[in-house]
């Protein structure tokens, strides 16, 4: 095993131009690996605008994809892997910020926002219910002239 | 002389916005019909200065004048001319010149095919185009200027950005901006009715043309855009939820709610006010992603504040056009009517649910980009918010919306019966459990979601099948009846079909490139055979090749399918040598709607290559469906009843004037 993550380490140096996920990345195991690549979509590429280490090709994403290859391969869980690089990292690292009292707004706006749509919906609803239930104040004596006078007139022949 | 000339037809332009922007206003003020048709005539000129100004740039960037800043940062003499027109907009200046012609294309096109609307109501909205129009100009001459001159002009330019060079970027910038500008009409008159303090049913059929323009090439942008970055960019994504991504798909969904809900507006003449509302949140959107794009503040909030006077200033207009259209909405929006009253079970009611989902899925979106920079600011810390985020909460957003659509168009106005809907709909039901079945013995043990989402999108699109063949009679009638009836459907009803099984489609697509995408990683040497989903393929040779400016790696594969060829792909590593960058050229197999996929990693020294080889069943459909939507609108759009400029009887002209 460690000459295996020595031989990782010394492609690391001889990779000038790094690629997203090359065949020397790989990892043997198909369930590690799997679980390597699930892993790598939810970790940023510090360096590049919004891709995730997945799909960059700059170095650093390489490194950080061999380090994530390196920690499964000593046995972490998913969640060890990923506390492991926010300890290094930082909450900048994770593409899907954990909830924590600086992002709750981020994420229960969606849920917020949809509930409160329905409830102004549902009172506002009633309100117009009730609207309508009440009759509508006749026509004045002025009004009535002026919709006679209107109807005698000029009428749009089609409204549609 | 050219440069020169191209800044002063836009300083020009500049003095006809301002004229556009307050002579009209008085004019409806005064009830002065010759002022008020100042703004007919100086949107009309406008265009022209704006298109003589764009003719200029483009010409100085086709003869490679040097003289100008703008054609050396971003051009070079070995470039091919399709290039150096698209290398145009292809930077900052050039596409804020891009955006203003296209602002001055639309102003000029209500001014020229107007004639149907109220004089008054036409003033508002030019003037109000102008405003815009205004801002913008001021924004390119005092920061943006593209004429600026070079004090020694260099030999050579430093070329365009090598990844910009392709025809993806020739279509998408316009589209995308044809889109957004596009949206600035409804926006100017929804602040007309605010001024005017009127609006009514007449109103939305005069911006559903308008809207629904911009709608088609916003959609149409957006597609292509993600389709250029899937073969572009090389590793066969299509869609990022980056910042400048999602600043496109905002307008879009909310101008996709502003649609619909200009629908219940027309027909039933209720939700006015939430319709302007959408109107002015559509083009506030288009307006932010401008500034999202053009600022540089997404890169970093400190690349920002290194270089601000761009942002700032297009930060400002921003404050000032959403800042001032919400005031003037919150102050006027009480004074406009509501009419038509509806039952929640309606199809008013399914739009208004269409509008909750659309903008919710706004708002997340919308939180999404802005959140860490906001977070970042207020806290210093740095957080990212990627695709797991928004796959969490903008996609299930979907699931009711889509569970909800094909139950819309079967429901009557006013007041809908939910049970005949679902009766009507049970075929619809019926093949969705059929797909669900047979897509879950196929892929068995596989996920779960995908079979549920293709069930679900087939959901959708025999439900709007079915919605046509009911409403031709088809299967109840005879044929011939039928067929007469389906002439005799307006073409709006078509295009709703055809815009709604878009959505399923693009589900279809998305659904399957996402779980059965198969991929192989390898490093290959010439004469070595991999096979993927039943394809074979053989590195035939390895070859350098001299392109114009530029020279490139290219592998030949042969692709065969049971020892049999049946096509040659040529993936390539392209080295740009001025500004000595490289790209990955895809290569690309359309089988059907499926597609091989090839892109090129490292190439050794020891003339081995790493090679990436993808298998996206269906993926096409991800673009197609979209490209189907668009075709819906322009269906809805050659509707007689919405046709721009289109002849109207006259007595129901007079009518409508007799309002004024």
């Amino acid at each position: 095993m460690k000459r295996a993550l020595l031989a990782l380490a010394m492609v690391v140096m001889a990779a000038a131009t790094a690629h997203a996920v090359l065949p020397d990345e790989m990892m043997r195991d198909p369930a590690k690996e799997a679980r390597a690549r699930n892993l790598s979509r939810e970790l940023r590429c510090m360096v590049c605008q919004n891709q995730s280490i997945d799909d960059s090709e700059a170095p650093l994403a390489r490194d950080l994809r061999l380090l994530v290859r390196e920690r499964i391969a000593a046995g972490d869980s998913d969640a060890q892997v990923l506390d492991f690089l926010v300890a290094r990292y930082g909450e900048f690292v994770l593409l899907k910020p954990r909830l924590n009292s600086h992002t709750w707004l981020l994420w229960f706006l969606t849920p917020l926002a949809l509930s409160a749509g329905g409830i102004a919906l549902w009172i506002q609803g009633r309100q117009r219910a009730e609207g309508a239930s009440k009759l509508p104040t006749p026509l004045s004596a002025e009004e009535e002239a002026k919709v006679a006078a209107l109807m005698s007139g000029d009428t749009p022949a089609d409204k549609s | 002389m050219i440069a020169e000339s191209g800044h002063y037809a836009l300083v020009l332009a500049f003095g006809l916005a301002l004229i556009q922007s307050t002579v009209p206003i008085l004019g409806a003020r005064w009830r002065d019909v010759a002022l008020m048709n100042v703004a007919r005539s100086t949107a009309v000129a406008q265009l022209l200065f704006v298109a003589a100004s764009f003719a200029a740039l483009v010409t100085l960037h086709v003869s490679s004048d040097f003289s100008v800043v703008n054609v050396v940062e971003n051009s070079h003499s070995m470039k091919p001319l399709i290039y150096k027109i698209t290398g145009v907009w292809g930077n900052h200046e050039g596409s804020m010149l891009l955006w203003v012609s296209i602002l001055a294309l639309f102003g000029g096109l209500v001014a020229m095919f107007g004639n149907n609307l109220p004089i008054s109501l036409r003033a508002h909205v030019l003037a109000v185009q102008a405003w815009i129009a205004s801002a913008f100009y001021l924004f390119i001459l005092m920061t943006s200027n593209p004429f600026l001159r070079i004090a020694n002009p260099p030999m050579e330019g430093q070329d365009l950005n090598p990844v910009l060079q392709d025809i993806g970027l020739a279509v998408h910038p316009p589209m995308l901006y044809l889109g957004y500008v596009g949206f600035s009409i409804s926006f100017s008159f929804a602040i007309a009715a605010l001024i005017e303090g009127r609006i009514d049913a007449a109103w939305a059929r005069w911006v559903r043309p308008w809207t629904l323009v911009a709608w088609i090439f916003l959609t149409l942008g957006i597609a292509m855009g993600s389709y250029w970055a899937y073969y572009e960019l090389g590793w066969g994504g299509w869609w990022f939820w980056d910042p400048v991504e999602n600043a496109s798909l905002m307008p879009w969904l909310a101008g996709t709610a502003l649609l619909h809900s200009l629908v219940v507006m027309e027909k039933r003449n209720a939700l006015k006010v939430w319709t302007i509302l959408l109107s002015i949140l559509a083009f506030s959107l288009s307006l932010l992603g401008t500034f999202l794009v053009r600022s540089g503040v997404l890169t970093s909030v400190h690349a920002f504040a290194n270089d601000p006077r761009r942002g700032i200033f297009i930060l400002l207009i921003l404050c000032l056009f959403i800042g001032g259209s919400l005031s003037l909405y919150a102050f006027r929006a009480s004074s406009l009517k509501q009419g038509g009253l509806f039952a929640p079970i309606s199809r008013e009611g399914a739009l208004v649910l269409n509008n909750l989902l659309l903008t919710t899925a706004c708002a997340t979106v919308f939180i999404g980009t802005l959140y860490p920079l906001a977070l970042e600011v207020m806290t210093g810390e740095k957080i990212s918010v990627g695709a797991p985020f928004f796959n969490l909460t903008f996609g299930p957003l979907f699931v009711p919306l889509l569970i909800a659509l094909p139950f819309g168009p079967m429901l009557a106005w006013k007041r809908g019966d939910l049970l005949g809907a679902a009766q009507r709909l049970m075929a619809a039901g019926v093949a969705a459990l059929i797909a669900l079945a047979l897509v879950w013995a196929w892929t068995f043990g596989g996920s779960t979601l995908a079979p549920l989402a293709i069930g679900l999108a087939v959901f959708v699109i025999v439900g709007a099948l079915i919605d046509i063949a009911e409403r031709i009679g088809l299967f109840r009638l005879p044929l011939g009846v039928a067929a007469g009836r389906a002439r005799g459907l307006p073409r709006s009803a078509w295009g709703t079909m055809f815009a709604h099984a878009g959505v399923g489609i693009a589900l279809i697509g998305i659904v399957c490139e996402t779980s059965w995408n198969s991929e192989n990683i390898r490093t290959m040497r010439a004469g070595d055979v991999t096979s993927i989903a039943g394809y074979s393929l053989k590195l035939e040779s390895l070859t350098p090749r001299q392109g114009p400016n530029y020279s490139e790696m290219a592998a030949k594969f042969d692709v065969l399918v049971d020892g049999r060829l049946i096509a040659t792909m040529t993936p390539s590593k392209r080295n740009f040598t001025t500004r000595g960058a490289t790209t990955t050229e895809a290569a690309l197999l359309s089988r059907g709607a499926s597609q091989l996929y090839i892109s090129l990693g490292d190439i050794g020294t020891d003339g081995s290559v790493a090679v990436r080889i993808y298998h996206k069943p269906l993926v096409l459909l991800i673009w197609f469906g979209p490209v189907l939507m668009a075709f819906g609108g322009v269906l809805s759009l050659s509707d007689r009843r919405l046709r721009v400029g289109a002849p109207k009887p006259a007595k129901s002209y007079r009518g409508l004037q007799a309002a004024e």
